[in-house]
């Protein structure tokens, strides 16, 4: 029987765009984290953090709740796109962001605070303005390890479950990503589908993870 | 021109005690170092005159811009203050070149000045062979050149220095001292180094500040203040000075001497301007001031027997300590002559006794 390699592509597209949001997202969070000064500061950090430990069916109601087509969130979605979100591959990505933006901002917050502190006091004393600094200092120091995390993010988008299953359910050709296929394959006794996925899955974690062991400066 | 009137205070921590400083001083081109012990507030009032930290009270004029204004709320950035700043570690950027670490700091000039100008630091610092290596490939020496360079490169008012020299060796350090001599004819600028090394004062400085504890103890060009401490605090910081309790037992204007108890020994010294007899004061005397003899019957004026401790090699001399905490500098060939000696005079010439 030819396997459909469907999940697999949408767990990678899936991957690719969530992972693409938490670099961005995450970076400008990490940057307020380690730069800025306010009350509330270690609690916003709290926050982001909070889906690496909640339940995955916690945070399936809480984004039922807040992206239902019913709900404010969902019908501004609705009104800019012109479709639902929830059940659609689209919430699959927010899915998947839940868990990709605290593993980078964690990371990124560290990576930045570790650029010695002396050497961004040299960048402003020669002229350079915050934003040049980040770009032209701070960012190239920190490259590797902000790398590293990417990867981690992308490793993590690639493989969830719960959460998935929750937002963006199980529809075979438009939301199934390979987790969720591999849990329709072993419930349907199709072993052979489920093992082969199993391990293309597996393989490519391992590759990504490898690469970011390659990147972290401290494992080198 | 740099005039700076500063407050600043830490409350206490858990892990450390409280500090304040209120520093007001004013240094013309030339190089004004700040010395004094670690914790004195040296490298933070760089820190405050760079805008790295913020005062909470005060004002720093240089030449006619105001940087900071406690009362007018004025505080420039950092970025705005056209103050070169020469780091300890250097701070060189590690994944730059080294022209690209003048690029960067030249950066806010037209492109084809930009260029003229990284050049020409390059050749005047001798970087030219290594400006495409990044400051992890080249030596001590082109590290420091390379930050001297890129301070000066957007043509400062003002060049800040902390402890530029410290844990270098030997010959760096002389080289270093070479550069900065000659950036000081090239650069007429005021430039503040901030060092707790008594020789770099006196190697590179024309002003002096002698801070303790966040406070301004004394100033002046380091060869007046080396011949006349304000004070006890100040020669004990200055760590070259013997200090022995004493009285003042007599005053003569007129002959221009003086009669100093110490202990139980009387010591002739000039007239002290500014003493009333019974003060109760310190003798301050340098050990190469002093001289030691044999004893051979009575001590003569100005001599008092003491006891040998310790007889400390120095690089250049031999350092006598004796009880009571006094110290003797000898050169070596004076040394020799006097070795094998038992019972120690120690004299006090008259004109080099000093109290305080």
């Amino acid at each position: 029987m030819p396997i459909d390699w469907f999940p697999l592509w949408l767990s990678l597209r899936v991957a690719f765009v969530s992972t693409a949001i938490a670099f961005g997202l995450g970076l400008w969070l990490a940057y307020i984290l380690a730069n800025w000064e306010f009350r509330g500061k270690e609690v916003l950090d709290a926050a982001v953090t909070l889906p690496l430990v909640l339940p995955p069916t916690v945070l399936g109601y809480y984004l039922l709740v807040l992206l239902a087509g019913n709900s404010p969130l969902g019908k501004l979605w609705e009104s800019v796109f012109g479709s639902p979100l929830v059940f659609t591959w689209k919430a699959a990505v927010v899915a998947a962001l839940l868990h990709a933006l605290p593993l980078l901002v964690k990371s990124a917050r560290a990576a930045l605070e570790s650029v010695d502190r002396s050497l961004e006091r040299a960048a402003r004393n020669l002229g350079a303005s915050e934003w040049r600094l980040f770009w032209r200092v701070t960012l190239p120091l920190a490259r590797r390890s902000i790398l590293a995390a990417v990867a981690l993010a992308f490793a993590r988008s690639l493989g969830d479950f719960g959460v998935t299953l929750m937002v963006a359910g199980n529809i075979p050709g438009r939301t199934q990503t390979v987790a969720v296929a591999i849990y329709d394959a072993v419930e349907s006794g199709n072993t052979a589908l489920a093992r082969t996925l199993v391990l293309v899955l597996s393989a490519v974690a391992l590759l990504i993870l490898t690469l970011a062991n390659r990147l972290n400066p401290r494992l080198r | 021109m740099i005039s700076a009137r500063l407050r600043k205070t830490f409350p206490a921590r858990p892990d450390s005690a409280p500090f304040s400083l209120e520093l007001e001083f004013q240094a013309a081109a030339g190089v004004t170092v700040l010395f004094g012990p670690s914790g004195s507030g040296k490298t933070l009032t760089l820190d405050l005159i760079a805008g790295f930290e913020r005062p909470d009270d005060g004002r720093i004029l240089l030449d006619d811009e105001i940087l900071f204004d406690g009362a007018a709320a004025v505080c420039l950035a950092p970025q705005s203050r056209n103050c070169g700043y020469v780091f300890q570690d250097y701070a060189l950027f590690p994944h730059m070149t080294l022209r690209q670490n003048l690029e960067f700091a030249a950066e806010r000039r037209p492109r084809l000045e930009r260029h003229r100008r990284v050049n020409e630091m390059l050749e005047k610092f001798r970087l030219g062979d290594a400006a495409g290596r990044r400051p992890h490939e080249v030596s001590g020496g082109q590290r420091q050149r390379c930050s001297i360079a890129r301070a000066l490169i957007g043509a400062p008012k003002l060049l800040l220095f902390d402890e530029p020299a410290q844990g270098l060796d030997a010959p760096l350090r002389a080289e270093f001292y070479e550069v900065l001599r000659q950036v000081r004819a090239d650069f007429r600028t005021p430039m503040l180094l901030v060092t707790h090394d008594l020789d770099e004062c006196f190697e590179l400085g024309e002003e002096m500040l002698v801070l303790r504890e966040g406070r301004l103890v004394q100033s002046g060009a380091p060869r007046a203040i080396l011949d006349q401490p304000t004070n006890a605090d100040v020669a004990r910081l200055l760590g070259v000075f013997n200090l022995i309790p004493a009285e003042i037992r007599a005053l003569d204007p007129g002959r221009n001497s003086s009669k100093v108890q110490m202990g139980e020994h009387e010591l002739e010294g000039p007239y002290f301007p500014g003493h009333l007899k019974g003060d109760r004061v310190t003798v301050c005397v340098r050990p190469e001031q002093l001289t030691v003899l044999a004893r051979n019957g009575r001590p003569g004026p100005n001599q008092i027997p003491a006891l040998l401790q310790r007889a400390v090699e120095k690089p250049q001399w031999m350092r006598l300590e004796f009880a009571g905490g006094i110290s003797v500098d000898l050169a070596r060939p004076d040394y020799e002559r006097v070795r094998d000696t038992k019972d120690w005079l120690i004299e006090f010439p008259r004109e080099s006794l000093r109290v305080l």
